[in-house]
């Protein structure tokens, strides 16, 4: 306990940095996933090529990821850029499926009153179907954002500040204190995204909570 | 006016054959659904009843044939603004899930890019001019009764005034009784509005009740008949047709010929309360008992009266017929009463007299004698 409050800026700043490294691919990485996605939701043959192809992204060991990257982008192996990259990658394999999955759960009633309507596939996807997989994408952010907590903590093996630093230094010095104070920051850290995001998601569909009066 | 010329649909088979050679969904489909007034598409599954209306919005692209409306080639027009320019309500009402009753009945004005505020004041009349309570307006779709649903369906349709309006299966996923009363109040507004609609249903009661005139269409997409709702249940053009319109239909027939001016037996009545003597005084084994208004409340067994009148012994069974009704209420209410003395009513609901039966019929027999094999207009 003393030995956190000791070295609680250090915590904060580190906590900081994996905050950014892990919540900043989850922003990237929705960006991407929803066109990727939509054109999943829109085209069957295109559906099972990218919902295949970004599933096996996945499996990528984090760590190859990291040193397979700086020469591919041509960063140094020490540059934060990679793991935001990484982990941009990640995300997109998580949610592309799930963006596909929340947009094909639309009630087919409510998507052909749309059509009928005259809402051009941009506009529908826009005021309608987006809107209505918020509940179903939402679910597969909390998924990723606790993921992406997790896997950032690797990429202290390859020297990047973040809350992983005191996995490896307490093992390393055999002092299982800091261990667990970068356990419990990560725990501390994934929580919080899981709020932000499920605050995030009541606010943007209040209709969900409408139950018969 | 809607007009079908020529209209064909084949949808290319499983195994990849082009649409040329595929199966038919509507087969050389020729028909008008007249301004002003109520179309239905009446048929079996698989009739293409559905495909029929959703080519009228292009929502199915036919095969071969030109839809119109009002003169104009549907094909030539932009889709969404033809889309935007038809009311379409569809079962189970298709509503948005997200939106408020309120946003969901301004979504077409506000497509066609009617500022917020007269977008809300027009939907506002709408809400409550299908029946519903304002207050209603600011719930999700979720807070609502199917019944509530299906009128905010209709409201949405109607929001940007569309001359023309598709109805798909409109009042299929509710309860009969529901059904019923959305029945009467659509075709109280259709009166009021004179929109041009076509309607798609499986039910041949829903098509008699609500059509000006109804396309009967068999399996392929052909159509059998087409022919006002009276002609259709006097004069079916073949097996198909006969069969599909089913049992009773004599009968049933009798729902389109307006009831003429029979002479009615003034019928003795008494109050609720009335004591069993004045009850036995009446002299029948049936007594009629009417409120404070002279509204008809039901019969009550002479034998049946211990002390007085109460509710409880009053037999609901008989139907009462109205004025200004027709000879199948007629000739029902005195089937369906206790005395067999059918119940009439004016059209404020007090008590005219009663008929039996054996009067009803004569009427029946004079009208097929006038008349024969004339569609009466009469709804």
């Amino acid at each position: 306990m003393t030995w956190a409050l000791d070295h609680l800026g250090d915590i904060v700043s580190r906590a900081g940095q994996h905050a950014w490294l892990a919540g900043l691919p989850l922003v990237l990485g929705l960006v991407i996933a929803v066109p990727l996605g939509w054109l999943a939701a829109r085209q069957p043959r295109l559906r099972a090529v990218l919902l295949t192809t970004t599933g096996l992204l996945y499996t990528i060991p984090s760590l190859a990821l990291f040193i397979l990257l700086p020469p591919l982008l041509g960063t140094k192996i020490l540059d934060p850029v990679n793991v935001i990259v990484a982990m941009t990658v990640y995300t997109v394999a998580l949610l592309t499926r799930t963006v596909a999955d929340g947009l094909s759960s639309v009630d087919p009633s409510t998507r052909q009153a749309a059509i009928a309507m005259g809402y051009g596939p941009f506009a529908r996807f826009r005021a309608v179907d987006l809107p209505l997989a918020v509940p179903v994408i939402a679910a597969g952010l909390r998924v990723a954002a606790v993921s992406n907590v997790s896997i950032v903590s690797v990429a202290s093996l390859i020297g990047v500040s973040q809350l992983g630093y005191f996995l490896t230094d307490g093992y390393a010095r055999t002092f299982p204190t800091e261990v667990w104070v970068g356990i419990i920051a990560c725990l501390v850290l994934a929580l919080m995204f899981d709020l932000v995001i499920q605050v995030a998601s009541r606010l943007l569909t209040p209709w969900t909570r409408a139950v018969a009066a | 006016m809607i007009r079908f010329e020529g209209v064909t649909k084949r949808y290319a088979d499983a195994s990849g054959t082009d649409e040329e050679q595929g199966s038919v969904a509507v087969d050389d489909l020729t028909l008008e659904a007249p301004t002003g007034k109520i179309t239905v598409l009446v048929g079996p599954s698989g009739c293409g009843k559905t495909t029929t209306l959703r080519m009228v919005n292009r929502m199915i692209t036919p095969t071969s044939g030109t839809i119109s409306i009002d003169g104009r080639d549907t094909a030539s027009l932009d889709v969404a603004e033809l889309r935007r320019g038809i009311g379409y309500v569809i079962q189970h009402a298709g509503l948005f899930p997200h939106r408020t009753v309120l946003d969901n009945v301004t979504t077409v004005p506000r497509l066609l890019g009617t500022d917020k505020k007269t977008a809300r004041t027009r939907a506002m009349e709408l809400i409550e001019r299908v029946g519903l309570d304002p207050a209603m307006a600011k719930r999700y779709p979720a807070q609502l009764s199917g019944g509530q649903q299906q009128r905010v369906g209709v409201a949405r349709a109607l929001a940007a005034d569309p001359p023309v309006m598709l109805m798909d299966e409109p009042f299929s996923a509710v309860d009969p009784v529901v059904r019923e009363q959305l029945q009467n109040e659509f075709l109280r507004l259709q009166s009021e509005l004179g929109k041009t609609i076509l309607c798609v249903t499986h039910d041949i009661d829903e098509a008699v009740k609500l059509g000006d005139q109804v396309a009967v269409l068999r399996v392929g997409g052909v159509l059998a008949q087409l022919d006002s709702p009276a002609k259709l249940l006097a004069d079916p053009v073949d097996d198909f047709v006969a069969e599909f319109v089913g049992r009773d239909r004599g009968y049933r027939a009798l729902s389109f010929a307006a009831a003429p001016e029979l002479s009615l037996a003034d019928e003795p009545t008494v109050r609720l309360g009335a004591g069993a003597d004045e009850v036995r005084a009446v002299g029948t084994p049936w007594v009629l008992c009417v409120g404070d208004a002279g509204e008809p409340l039901g019969w009550v067994r002479a034998a049946a009266v211990e002390s007085e009148v109460t509710r409880t012994l009053l037999h609901r069974g008989g139907t009462v017929a109205s004025t200004s009704g027709s000879l199948r209420a007629l000739l029902d209410a005195a089937l369906s009463s206790p005395s067999g003395r059918g119940v009439v009513a004016d059209g404020d609901g007090r008590l005219v007299g009663t008929i039996r039966a054996a009067e009803v019929i004569p009427a029946i027999e004079a009208r097929r004698d006038a008349a024969p094999a004339e569609g009466a207009t009469a709804r």
